[in-house]
């Protein structure tokens, strides 16, 4: 019979080929997802995984690449540094959209003055906005002892709400015919969120993205910070005995990740999106988790994650155009992609073994 | 604003048909965290539950059938959770945040030919006697079975907890795996059991959203109510009765404001569609302060290594 036997220490090998292992089997899944929704598996695979690279309008997708994996990385980092301590925040949906909401509102309060402060002013907004949100579930997780993986979702759904009362209020454009939604801040020069360099997909919020992960891994690495959390998520009791102080590396942890995804929010409503509109956000809040897992909590392997995971949004999109396959089935697919990562990652920690008859 | 149009005797009519959803879930998700178990993908499996039993009651015309279909849906999602966290000993937070969103994915999918349709509707209770109470009857005895199904399922799961042999071993594997181990018990079969026990009763919930509360198909429609079934165990102590309060509260919270947004109040609609979300996490707050109540084993990995 097989068996699992406990490595005596994690094996490293693995925790690098697990993630690659996770994406083939995923890739033959959805192949067989694809044929059962009557597409040709190879096809709709090179069209998810190869066309947006190096098909023929590649020249097009690939500066999507960075557009759609900034504001995964960005979220992704942020939660990566609490889930490493047992810290789960997944309400980041909830954290973009106020930071979002909070960034175009101080951009949207200067209209129509020009001045090269006003972008700096909304990414702050911006980042405190997201901060500010995740300090609700973290204050009353220090305070209270409250699960803070319920309070932060449940904050998700007062957000959304949040949001749809501001794009029909308080924010709407006034010059808007009447339709929901706020002004448009990419026709804002002071607040628009543009391409540094133009054509190539890289604005402010890719910057941020790569600075986040540079960050991330200083401080996980170098800094007494991030040696505290990795403790803390290894081994609890080790370090309350070492002093470690939970509540501050709680505030820490949802503070940082809400102020990320606050600033992939802004980012994301200066730039590609344009405008606060009631269903502006896309899901990157949920999305991040898996990149954060598919990345093994560690920087580089998120912002790899994130590319992966730019990848599928984008393919998808073209396979929905040319193959007319449909837009839940590849929600599913990156939804399966964390099944076989939670599944293979076993891997990392055990080692099957066949069992002698009786020996058990 | 009229208050006047707000009928008490409907009110708590439909506060009883609007619990009814979160209460099957959050029964459900007890018995799995009785049994130390931590499964956050009830909002994946009520929305499975929703679509399976939707599409079953559309495709044979009968919702008998469909919510059958629905608690069969429901069950299997959740051997994917019960594989993962017992045989691949995956962290349980994880894997339920990804049952939550693969169910996600897989209910938009298989609902993309039911959107708009409107499924038969489900035949309401009709006792002789009873139902003919002046108020009394139509608060509570013309509702459809699945109304007093839930109540029944409630009390039959603190019966099974507190007076049966089964609910027993549930408990002890619940609270100590390793002792419960030891004394012969199968803690990874038992601990599977209670998982589908859990989905199957999630996803009565999510089919009684969809075929008889709203009643249509539309993506994301359980819209939090899972979670809202998660919070409600931890509110509820991991005691079947209050669970059962629980519900009847949160069900009156989503009603009330339901109506006050029928009836005009000053208040803006959106932030009266916040207020289920906000008193679920006042009431976490509340209750949080003791978590003794809790199984002890509840989210650790159970390996037995000899």
């Amino acid at each position: 019979m097989l068996m699992l036997e406990k490595r005596p220490q994690p094996s490293r090998a693995f925790a690098y080929l697990t993630p690659l292992l996770a994406v083939l089997a995923t890739m033959i899944a959805g192949g067989l997802m694809f044929a059962a929704l009557g597409k040709d598996p190879i096809e709709a695979i090179r069209t998810i995984f190869w066309d947006p690279l190096f098909g023929e309008f590649s020249f097009y997708y690939r500066p999507q690449l960075l557009v759609k994996g900034a504001p995964l990385v960005l979220i992704a980092i942020g939660l990566s540094l609490g889930f490493k301590a047992g810290i789960w925040n997944i309400g980041a949906e909830g954290q973009y959209i106020v930071g979002a909401i909070c960034g175009a509102g101080t951009g949207l309060a200067f209209y129509p003055m020009e001045s090269w402060i006003i972008f700096p002013l909304m990414i702050l907004a911006g980042a405190i906005g997201g901060m500010l949100w995740a300090m609700i579930p973290a204050i009353l997780k220090v305070k209270f002892g409250t699960n803070e993986i319920l309070v932060s979702l449940m904050l998700v759904y007062v957000a959304e709400q949040l949001l749809a009362s501001m794009s029909l209020g308080l924010l709407k454009n006034p010059e808007g015919f009447g339709f929901p939604g706020s002004r448009n801040l990419q026709q804002y020069a002071s607040a628009h969120n543009a391409d540094i360099i133009e054509g190539s997909g890289m604005h402010w919020g890719v910057a941020f993205a790569f600075i986040a992960v540079i960050f991330a891994y200083i401080l996980l690495n170098r800094h007494m910070l991030g040696y505290a959390i990795r403790l803390t998520g290894e081994a609890p009791r080790a370090a309350r005995f070492a002093g470690i102080n939970p509540a501050r590396l709680i505030l820490f942890c949802l503070g940082a990740s809400g102020a990320l995804a606050g600033l992939a929010g802004l980012f994301e409503v200066s730039g590609p999106a344009g405008q606060i509109s009631i269903d502006f956000n896309t899901g990157y809040g949920f999305t991040a988790i898996i990149v954060a897992f598919l990345g093994r909590l560690h920087p580089v392997g998120i912002l790899l994650a994130g590319l992966l995971m730019a990848l599928t949004y984008i393919g998808g999109e073209i396979a929905q155009g040319s193959l007319g396959l449909p837009g839940a089935a590849i929600q599913m697919f990156q939804g399966m992609l964390l099944f076989f990562l939670l599944a293979v990652d076993v891997l990392t920690n055990y080692r099957l073994r066949f069992s002698q008859k009786g020996a058990a | 604003m009229d208050l006047s149009a707000i009928n008490p005797a409907l009110l708590l009519a439909s506060l009883m048909v609007a619990a009814t959803p979160i209460l099957l879930a959050a029964i459900g998700e007890l018995v799995t965290e009785k049994s130390g178990v931590l499964n956050l993908g009830v909002e994946g499996m009520m929305i499975t539950g929703a679509i399976c039993g939707f599409a079953a009651t559309i495709e044979t015309g009968s919702p008998a059938i469909g919510f059958v279909a629905a608690a069969v849906g429901g069950a299997l999602l959740s051997l994917l959770f019960a594989f993962l966290t017992q045989f691949a000993l995956a962290n349980q937070v994880a894997s339920g945040l990804a049952l939550t969103l693969f169910g996600l994915g897989l209910s938009s999918l298989l609902g993309q030919d039911y959107v708009g349709l409107k499924p038969p509707s489900t035949p309401q209770l009709d006792i002789p006697i009873l139902s003919d109470l002046p108020v009394l009857g139509q608060i509570l005895f013309r509702h459809d079975m699945m109304v007093y199904f839930a109540l029944a399922l409630v009390a039959a799961v603190w019966a099974a907890l507190k007076f049966t042999r089964v609910g027993l071993i549930l408990r002890a594997v619940g609270e100590s795996h390793d002792a419960a181990h030891a004394l012969g018990y199968k803690v990874v079969r038992i601990r599977v059991l209670a998982i589908m026990f859990g989905g199957a009763c999630a996803g009565l919930g999510g089919a009684y959203i969809s075929l008889i509360r709203v009643p249509q198909w539309t993506e994301g429609m359980t819209a939090g109510a899972g979670w809202i079934a998660l919070a409600l165990v931890v509110f509820a102590s991991w005691k079947p009765w209050r669970v059962l309060l629980g519900a009847y509260l949160f069900g009156g919270v989503t009603v009330l404001q339901l109506n006050l947004q029928a009836a005009g109040l000053a208040i803006p609609v959106e932030y009266l569609s916040m207020s289920p979300y906000l008193i679920t996490i006042l009431v976490l707050v509340i209750m949080s302060s003791d978590r003794s109540k809790a199984p002890a084993s509840l989210g650790r990995i159970f390996h037995a290594s000899q």
